[in-house]
């Protein structure tokens, strides 16, 4: 019951999504979406914990003046600040022009009817 | 250089205090009336309609996020103990990349109102709906705690008002508001209460921080240096004053920064903020807009911070009505006088108002939508009966937060939050991130992973030094001491544990869910198709 979640304006009970996730299309968004996603994000969350590992256990090195007060640990911070920006940007650039053209793409056949039930022998495509 | 007469005394004048807190709560409600004009559905109730825009949404997050943890807790953090307050400011901000990378765009495109809408899609209803409700409930209630903990301070400093009773008082007030704002407005009046609170409470830091700065002639390394003279301890500027000083501290510091930074994309409240937009696509452009949003505002923390600790004072902070938490209110005092306190104390009012009003409206829905809806009436509610149980579930949450919020008036505000991110990130986002990601997983894994990393992390809390001990802990005694768990943030343990517990319970079932489920389920996530769209009047 509970997922009924999408039912909308088309309906789309008989989409056999099994197909769908075979297709040649969603395999190569699926792989496209994951060899963006996970590398980067671990990347961020390592440069994370190196920044904490370094406040915690290279306090000397952090507390190095570098302009007048302001230290290393000050920098490091504002740096992680910087990449979050920077990486956000970077997503938002990247799904704009990959994920999105390719999921309206998939999106639009199973709305028109392409995957519907008993209709497997077309979606070789 | 402030002075404060007698601790129960407040340095402004509560007769302003009150006035610019009444006019805010005035223009906010005609708002949250008209707003709520068309609130028909369950559709219009949880999610407003799905007819918030990315930008509007992306602010509406930022007015979820930055809590009185981040506004009070964090500059009282950074005033009294130097850079490692900033930590936190990191944490809670880097955050966001998992939930923009990770969770936001698929769960808008697989759920409806509720993070058990996604959790269960593909596996067993009953119980993990069930098991999902209750990690919400759970979440909530210890973010509730903090907020309500913070009004309490922030009212002890302003209007005041020092003892306890008075205190339960204005308390009662605040949660007696904030459960109005969610009876009348539903998601749609929460929604706007948290963009106005977004926009007041950073333009309110950002006056702020530019007047510090000025005060200095904008150099902030001259800033640093008149903290340190105030502080007369040149190691606030670096990390481990409060951290560092023993091994154990030192990875209680890592089990905190582990907390934070995947508590985020798991906090139930935030999770349904994705749902009130028409696609994934304005998901994603509402996180993009909340992560400049709070990533401003936390370059702010570290200027008023150092800000509050050079003009104010350490000494002065800690021996204020409301210890810490009062930062950031009294170096508006010194910045602005009374007026600039008055108003940035109602910003801070805002701010506790609008987090409570979104949680309360998050553990409704989940009550109703996941418990009443879909295991109670097996998802086929009379018409109208989900959203009356959500109205009622509002009322009860309201009173607890009330009592609960008497019972934890007093505690560091930042430093409750940072338990219902571990909280949260232990029972919450190993389910979130299997269930989108790996096929083999079923709901004994889901269970296991969600009741284990709930028990586990709550289980250790109590055991822990924040509970009991010592005079500072939450029994406020040396005489009662059960804290054999000794870390304070018990992330570290919990949240691994969980991820275990999660892959154990799905290699050691020997059932298999539905392949089917699991194809849409993966297909909606990337897709998209049919997706919920906005509701038009």
């Amino acid at each position: 019951m509970g997922n009924d979640a999408l039912s909308a304006e088309v309906d789309l009970s008989h989409v056999d999504y099994h197909a769908v996730q075979k297709s040649p299309e969603f395999q190569e968004l699926r792989r496209t979406h994951r060899s963006f996603v996970f590398p980067v994000l671990a990347a961020c969350l390592v440069w994370y914990l190196a920044y904490v590992l370094l406040a915690v256990y290279a306090v000397e090195f952090m507390s190095t003046r570098v302009f007048g007060s302001i230290n290393v640990a000050m920098l490091i911070g504002l740096a992680q600040v910087v990449t979050t920006f920077a990486v956000t940007m970077w997503y938002v650039r990247f799904a704009n022009k990959h994920f999105d053209p390719q999921a309206e793409r998939i999106r639009d056949e199973i709305e028109s009817g392409v995957f519907f039930d008993k209709a497997d022998e077309g979606v070789a495509n | 250089m402030l002075h404060l007469e007698a601790a129960s005394s407040s340095p402004g004048n509560p007769w302003l205090n009150i006035g610019i807190f009444g006019a805010f709560v005035a223009i906010t409600m005609v708002i949250v009336f008209r707003a709520s004009r068309n609130n028909k559905t369950a559709a219009d109730y949880y999610a407003a309609g799905r007819s918030f825009t990315g930008g509007q949404n992306g602010s509406a997050i930022a007015g979820d996020y930055l809590s009185a943890a981040s506004f009070l807790g964090i500059v009282g953090a950074i005033a009294m103990n130097g850079y490692d307050g900033f930590l936190y400011s990191i944490g809670f901000l880097v955050a966001w990349l998992v939930a923009l990378l990770l969770v936001a765009e698929l769960l808008r495109n697989t759920g409806k109102f509720t993070m058990g809408d996604v959790l269960s899609f593909r596996l067993r209803q009953r119980p993990v709906r069930i098991a999902a409700a209750v990690t919400t409930l759970a979440v909530s209630f210890f973010y509730l705690l903090a907020q309500m903990a913070g009004a309490g301070g922030l009212v002890s400093l302003l209007l005041g008002i020092g003892d306890g009773v008075g205190q339960a008082v204005v308390i009662t007030v605040v949660g007696g508001l904030m459960i109005l704002y969610v009876l009348v407005g539903g998601m749609k009046g929460t929604t706007w209460v948290q963009i106005i609170k977004a926009v007041m409470l950073i333009t309110g830091a950002g006056v702020m921080t530019v007047w510090v700065l000025a005060m200095n002639g904008f150099d902030f390394s001259a800033l640093l240096d008149r903290a340190v003279e105030v502080a007369e301890n040149p190691a606030i500027l670096d990390p481990g004053l409060k951290y560092g000083v023993s091994e154990l501290s030192k990875i209680d510091f890592l089990s905190l920064g582990l907390a934070l930074v995947l508590g985020t994309a798991a906090l139930p409240h935030v999770l349904m903020r994705f749902y009130t937009v028409p696609t994934a696509k304005e998901a994603r452009k509402s996180v993009v807009w909340a992560i400049w949003l709070i990533g401003i505002f936390y370059v702010f923390t570290l200027v008023l911070g150092y800000g509050a600790a050079a003009l104010v004072g350490p000494s002065v902070i800690a021996a204020a009505p409301g210890g810490p938490n009062s930062a950031a209110p009294l170096l508006a005092f010194a910045l602005g006088g009374p007026l600039l306190l008055g108003l940035i104390s109602a910003v801070a009012f805002a701010t506790i108002l609008a987090v409570v009003a979104g949680l309360t409206i998050t553990a409704a829905a989940s009550f109703a939508h996941d418990i009443y809806a879909s295991v109670v009436k097996k998802g086929e509610p009379e018409p109208g009966a989900e959203v009356k149980v959500a109205r009622r579930t509002v009322v009860i949450i309201g009173i607890v937060a009330i009592i609960g919020g008497i019972g934890a008036n007093g505690q560091n505000i930042a430093f409750l939050v940072a338990l219902a991110f571990a909280v949260a990130a232990s029972a919450n986002l190993p389910t979130i991130v299997y269930s989108l990601f790996w096929k083999r997983f079923t709901t004994k894994g889901a269970l296991w992973s969600m009741y284990g990393g709930l028990i586990s992390a709550i289980v250790l809390i109590a055991f822990s030094p924040v509970v009991s001990g010592s005079a500072t802990s939450m029994l406020k005694t040396e005489a009662i001491d059960f804290a054999w768990f000794p870390l304070s943030n018990p992330g570290i343990i919990s949240i691994p544990l969980a991820f275990f517990l999660g892959w154990l319970g799905t290699v050691l079932d020997k059932g298999t869910e539905d392949p089917a489920k699991q194809s849409e389920m993966e297909v909606r996530s990337l897709t998209g198709p049919g997706a919920e769209k906005a509701t038009h009047h």
